[in-house]
């Protein structure tokens, strides 16, 4: 029970509810429960690029790319849409998960064959993704007009009193949470980012581990360009220009450990949640949004030193432990 | 990938220096230099080229500090941000009447301090640097927002316009020539110092490095303050090339600046490199960017170039050998 207390997830659980609680003191319209769905709602694609970050992230690597990802997807999918307005939606969607789990895979395939460092190979990708995209439209947005009414409606539909945008979070967190806690694949992201080297004696693959969850990052930024574009009803270059690092915020506000090897699904789902509600809340208790950004960089400095304290060790007593147990 | 072979005999020192990355690199910027004559008339003109050295002499005074951070095996990803903010604090001592003297003072006090924020919280709390810099890389920015919002600084003095738009002699601009004096500064220390040893040594093996009586955390101390110092340089020419301040100033030069680092043969995992390589990478950078530039290509394409250059560089080589040790 004590553990459970001092986890991370607790801990940010509180910090959360502190937060809402200082809003809801000035505010009370912001927490009535169709305002906190509509938050919910606003912050699930957060959540999405969250989980798939997370899990790149575990395996000591981290993925810069996924909001170009992300905007190159959505754009592919719009010009599919204008092509061939009448394309069932069920196919968008899985060309723009198709599509995004081969861009992941390509950042997969250079981490793992040719070992380049990740933050070097999604710093590339990045660039190039976005640049892709003026190559594909030469800067020239798609607007709502264009797209069909059935592409637009998707993310919006109601179902059982909640968008299908949130049902897709809500679902994306369950399979994810099976997924890291009873599968040997989110075994071994766990196990190639805590101890690389112990993986490999345990005949974990790390590179092709790693492999893995690029593309998972990727086919899940693929799915969420799709229902961004449809979202917002536009798609151009800068779409969710910068977002990579919002989305590596809430990984680390969630404490997951930039070192590999530590980390949660809920852990990531409350730190987007954190980011997300202070996005929500700036507008309405008057605090220009431009401030976002510090803020979020404020956050991230101090989950950051936080997660430190706790990862700390008080000192080398592996051994003793060992002969305890014994 | 981790096999290392042993030479059976050593290479004379004149193969070592032809088969180097610098010399490899050196005909990349001929051969780009002669491309780009041929490409367009207005290349080979004194003024033109010397318009084209603007477009890395900013970069290339970070990438110098910024090749020492990453070959002692840290990163700073904040630079960019540490120019948002160092412009903005002299935007607002213009505001109050500073003249040029004070205004170089507060862009480089503003450099220093941020240098100093992220060398704290890298060396004293022992935190990954990679997190700080992301961190502060909305932190900075994210208060140069707050500041300005969407409004810019203007009206700068103006004796404060000859950092970024005066001429020493003929066309050698004085940005140029402070570039060229910075790069004989940092060449000397990285190459014929204790310090510059210190920096290889810590890159290596920091334990060993640490057990061998170096202090570790205050060389990497004083080579964070060095890249904010140096980012504030940089932010005093481009302000005064610019003349004017917004807080997207310099957006994206973060990953320029690796790219050039990166590209001039710097280990990005640490331990290696020279300052030699990253001067010739800068003119790599320029030219490439310059010619692009005459032929009218857009921006955002040659940001595709350069992304593809940050990757190709460093999977070409591991490539060659794949394919050679086959």
């Amino acid at each position: 029970m004590t553990k459970l207390l001092a986890s991370r997830e607790a801990l940010l659980m509180v910090a959360i509810a502190i937060l809402l609680a200082i809003i809801a003191w000035r505010f009370p319209a912001f927490v009535v429960p169709s305002n906190l769905l509509a938050v919910f709602n606003d912050t699930s694609p957060l959540i999405l690029l969250a989980i798939g970050q997370m899990i790149v992230i575990l395996t000591k690597c981290i993925d810069l790319s996924v909001a170009a990802n992300l905007a190159l997807t959505g754009m592919v999918v719009s010009l599919i849409n204008i092509a061939v307005p009448g394309l069932p939606v069920i196919f968008i969607v899985l060309i723009a998960i198709g599509f995004g789990t081969l861009l992941g895979m390509f950042n997969g395939i250079l981490v793992w064959k040719l070992a380049i460092p990740p933050i070097v190979v999604t710093l590339g990708t990045m660039t190039i993704f976005r640049g892709i995209i003026f190559l594909l439209t030469e800067g020239k947005w798609v607007n709502s007009h264009e797209m069909s009414d059935s592409f637009k409606s998707v993310p919006r539909t109601d179902l059982l009193g909640l968008p299908i945008l949130s049902w897709i979070a809500i679902a994306a967190v369950i399979l994810f949470t099976i997924v890291m806690t009873r599968t040997s694949l989110g075994r071994a992201f766990y196990a190639a980012g805590g101890n690389p080297h112990a993986a490999t004696y345990a005949g974990i693959n790390v590179g092709k581990t790693q492999f893995w969850a690029f593309t998972i990052s990727g086919a899940i930024a693929g799915l969420t360009g799709y229902l961004w574009v449809s979202r917002f009803a536009v798609a151009y270059v800068d779409v969710a220009g910068g977002f990579e690092l919002t989305v590596v915020a809430a990984c680390v506000i969630g404490g997951v450990s930039i070192m590999g090897g530590i980390g949660t699904v809920f852990g990531a789902l409350l730190g987007a949640l954190f980011l997300g509600i202070i996005a929500n809340a700036l507008p309405v208790v008057n605090i220009s949004p431009f401030s976002q950004m510090a803020i979020s960089g404020g956050a991230i400095i101090i989950a950051v030193v936080l997660n430190a304290q706790a990862n700390r060790s008080p000192g080398r007593i592996i051994l003793k432990k060992a002969e305890h147990a014994t | 990938m981790n096999t290392r072979s042993i030479p059976d005999r050593l290479q004379s020192p004149l193969e070592r220096k032809v088969k180097s990355w610098e010399s490899l690199l050196m005909l990349v910027a001929i051969g780009i230099f002669v491309a780009n004559s041929f490409a367009s008339p207005y290349f080979l003109n004194a003024w033109n080229l010397s318009d084209a050295t603007f477009n890395f002499t900013e970069k290339a005074m970070i990438a110098f500090a910024m090749a020492l951070l990453i070959i002692s095996g840290e990163i700073d990803l904040s630079v960019a941000s540490i120019i948002a903010l160092a412009s903005t604090a002299m935007g607002a001592a213009v505001q109050m009447g500073v003249g040029t003297e004070g205004l170089v003072l507060i862009g480089l006090a503003t450099g220093l301090v941020c240098g100093a924020f992220n060398g704290i919280l890298v060396t004293g709390l022992g935190l990954p640097s990679i997190v700080v810099t992301i961190g502060t890389m909305s932190l900075f920015r994210g208060i140069s927002f707050i500041i300005l919002g969407d409004q810019a600084y203007r009206g700068y003095p103006p004796e404060f316009a000859f950092f970024g738009q005066g001429y020493v002699w003929w066309v050698i601009s004085f940005e140029f020539v402070l570039f060229a004096i910075i790069a004989v500064i940092y060449g000397v220390v990285l190459h014929m110092t204790n310090f510059g040893r210190a920096v290889y040594a810590i890159g290596n093996n920091p334990t060993g490095a640490l057990f061998s009586g170096i202090r570790v955390g205050r060389v990497k101390f004083i080579l964070f303050l060095l890249t904010g110092l140096m980012s504030g340089i940089a932010a005093i020419c481009l302000t005064s090339r610019l003349g004017s301040t917004r807080p997207s100033i310099a957006t994206g030069w973060e990953l320029e600046i690796v790219t050039m680092v990166v590209l001039g043969g710097v280990n990005i995992l640490g331990g290696s490199g020279s300052i030699p390589g990253v001067v010739i990478a800068a003119f790599v950078m320029g030219l490439v960017t310059f010619g692009l530039g005459l032929l009218n290509v857009p921006g955002i394409v040659m940001s595709i170039v350069i992304g593809a250059l940050l990757i190709g560089v460093i999977a070409l080589p591991r490539l060659w050998t794949m394919w050679r040790t086959r």
